[in-house]
């Protein structure tokens, strides 16, 4: 967030934003209706779902592999899940509703063990 | 002095830009504006010229890549008209809202349906609210030199702010007129260097241009565009001072023709006034005191400074070169009338729509206006608050 709501005299000209990439400090998952997890399980590391989640929402650790989920980000639009080409997939998505109150290790269980 | 050409409207909106020499015109042809661009992209080929060309399928592509160009940090114009105006629409707001100080030749032609080529100004009132200057022309001298201004009035760091010189399709795009070109070099050192303020292309400063803005920060941005806007009244004046003293024609927010002890007044834009300069003085050779308030900078609107004039006057018609679509009168009339409204002597205003897709509109249409105007005076009465001007049938 902007440190402060500036005035219609302070803001800057032609709504330019002099400090770019601070979307990073904007949450906002907090209206996605299901969410993705991820198996490393059986994720063959591909990146694909890097390259299609429309939100940047995929975390890649220095080794440039899949790192997991930025929540904070991930709208829920499934896409990732949709595309990953792994056999089985190593995405899948489950509603926030039943997500609440649960691990990430619970969801891998519930959703990857079958 | 500049050299005596006899040449179109068109033709000098397309010296304006050759000697303006932008980085970028991005332009797709409609009638009757067509002969801007080709006649651009004839110097270009012909090496007069090096500004990046960018042909495009649509308008509102042309003024997409305007505002990307403007972005980057370049100097960039176009052209349009009519519908290829209206199909800019959408990104005439976003030019506007990013701060871009694009310039825009507009020969103003009426808008379909029933489809029509000709003249009126259906398509630059109908962007009057799009947050961009709009500066009147009226003949082939003004928008050449309304076109030159037009650059340092948008780049003015208090305004940065799209502009569009507007002149009649056909009366003044494809009409030869004789009229003064100045040379190459004190066009160029007239405009200046553009210097943008933050251009997309510096990398060693990173910006965002176009971004969301929420319902916390929308008003704040959009206040902060109309000051700029706003701020461009003083700016008009002052260009058209210092253009005045480099090249010796002064241009101010509107021009006074016989105004100092007008009784009977014409509020105008565009070539009408020619007719109507014609009309008065042969008015004048019977007594009559007659006079026109010519608006040269309709966006923004200078209301103070035009009821202060126009309070003198005993009563005032407006000329509205399009339909008033449903309001009280035509755009012009309605910023007339209700400017009035904060001073003393407020004089009886009249409307008349005039010259709708290229009608023609003489002298004798102008007389029976100002003959409208001394009825009132000499009843008292206003008999038609809204009329037209040689329109089969009689309005109302
Ligand atoms: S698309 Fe699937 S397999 Fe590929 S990196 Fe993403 S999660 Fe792993
Ligand atoms: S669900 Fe959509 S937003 Fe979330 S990580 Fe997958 S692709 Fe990205």
């Amino acid at each position: 967030m902007a440190d402060k709501l500036l005035n219609w005299n302070e803001v800057l000209i032609g709504a330019t934003i002099k400090d770019p990439g601070n979307s990073k400090n904007y949450e906002t998952g907090s209206w996605r209706v299901e969410k993705p997890i991820w198996n490393p399980d059986t994720c063959i590391n591909c990146m694909f779902c890097w390259v299609y989640c429309p939100d940047s929402a995929i975390k890649v650790d220095e080794k440039g592999n899949m790192a997991g989920i930025d929540y904070d980000h991930c709208k829920g639009c499934g896409i990732c899940v949709e595309q990953c080409p792994s056999k089985p997939k190593s995405l899948a998505m489950i509603l926030e509703a039943n997500a609440k109150n649960k691990t990430e290790e619970d969801l891998r269980k519930e959703l990857f063990s079958k | 002095m500049g050299k005596k050409v006899a040449l179109t409207g068109n033709e000098a909106a397309a010296h304006a830009m050759r000697q303006i020499n932008p980085d970028v015109i991005a332009a797709f042809p409609i009638t009757p504006s067509t002969p801007i661009p080709q006649g651009v992209a004839q110097f270009i080929a012909d090496g007069k010229m090096d500004t990046e060309f960018v042909t495009v399928e649509s308008e509102h592509s042309a003024m997409s890549a305007c505002v990307g160009a403007a972005a980057a940090g370049g100097r960039v114009m176009t052209a349009t008209s009519a519908n290829g105006l209206a199909l800019m629409w959408e990104i005439l707001y976003i030019a506007s809202g990013s701060r871009l100080p694009i310039v825009t030749a507009i020969a103003a032609r009426a808008l379909s349906g029933p489809l029509n080529i000709h003249g009126d100004h259906s398509d630059v009132m109908g962007i009057r609210d799009a947050g961009w200057i709009e500066i009147a022309a009226e003949n082939s001298q003004e928008t050449y030199d309304g076109l030159i201004q037009a650059i340092k009035i948008a780049e003015n760091k208090d305004v940065m702010t799209p502009a569009t010189v507007f002149f009649d399709g056909f009366d003044i795009s494809h009409s030869i007129e004789i009229w003064e070109m100045e040379e190459d070099k004190k066009v160029k050192d007239f405009i200046g260097e553009y210097t943008p303020l933050y251009p997309l292309l510096n990398t060693k400063e990173p910006v965002t241009h176009g971004a969301w803005a929420p319902p916390d920060w929308y008003f704040e941005h959009r206040m902060n565009q109309l000051e700029g806007l706003l701020n461009a009244k003083e700016v008009v004046k002052q260009v058209g001072k210092e253009f005045g003293k480099e090249f010796g024609r002064e241009y101010g927010l509107f021009e006074e023709y016989k105004m100092d002890d007008a009784e009977y007044v014409i509020v105008a834009m565009g070539s009408v006034c020619g007719t109507t300069k014609d009309a008065i003085d042969s008015l004048r050779a019977q007594g009559v005191k007659a006079g026109l308030l010519k608006v040269r900078l309709f966006r923004p609107f200078p209301y103070q400074e035009i009821a202060e004039l126009l309070s003198n006057a005993k009563a005032v018609a407006v000329l509205d070169r399009v339909s008033p679509a449903g309001a009280q009168g035509g755009p012009l009339f309605t910023e007339v009338r209700s400017a009035l409204y904060d001073v003393n002597n407020r004089p009886p205003v009249v409307d008349y729509t005039y010259g709708l897709g290229g009608r023609d509109t003489q002298p004798k249409h102008i007389k029976s206006v100002y003959e409208a105007l001394m009825q009132i005076v000499n009843t008292g009465k206003v008999e038609k608050q809204f009329d037209c001007l040689n329109l089969r049938g009689t309005w109302g």
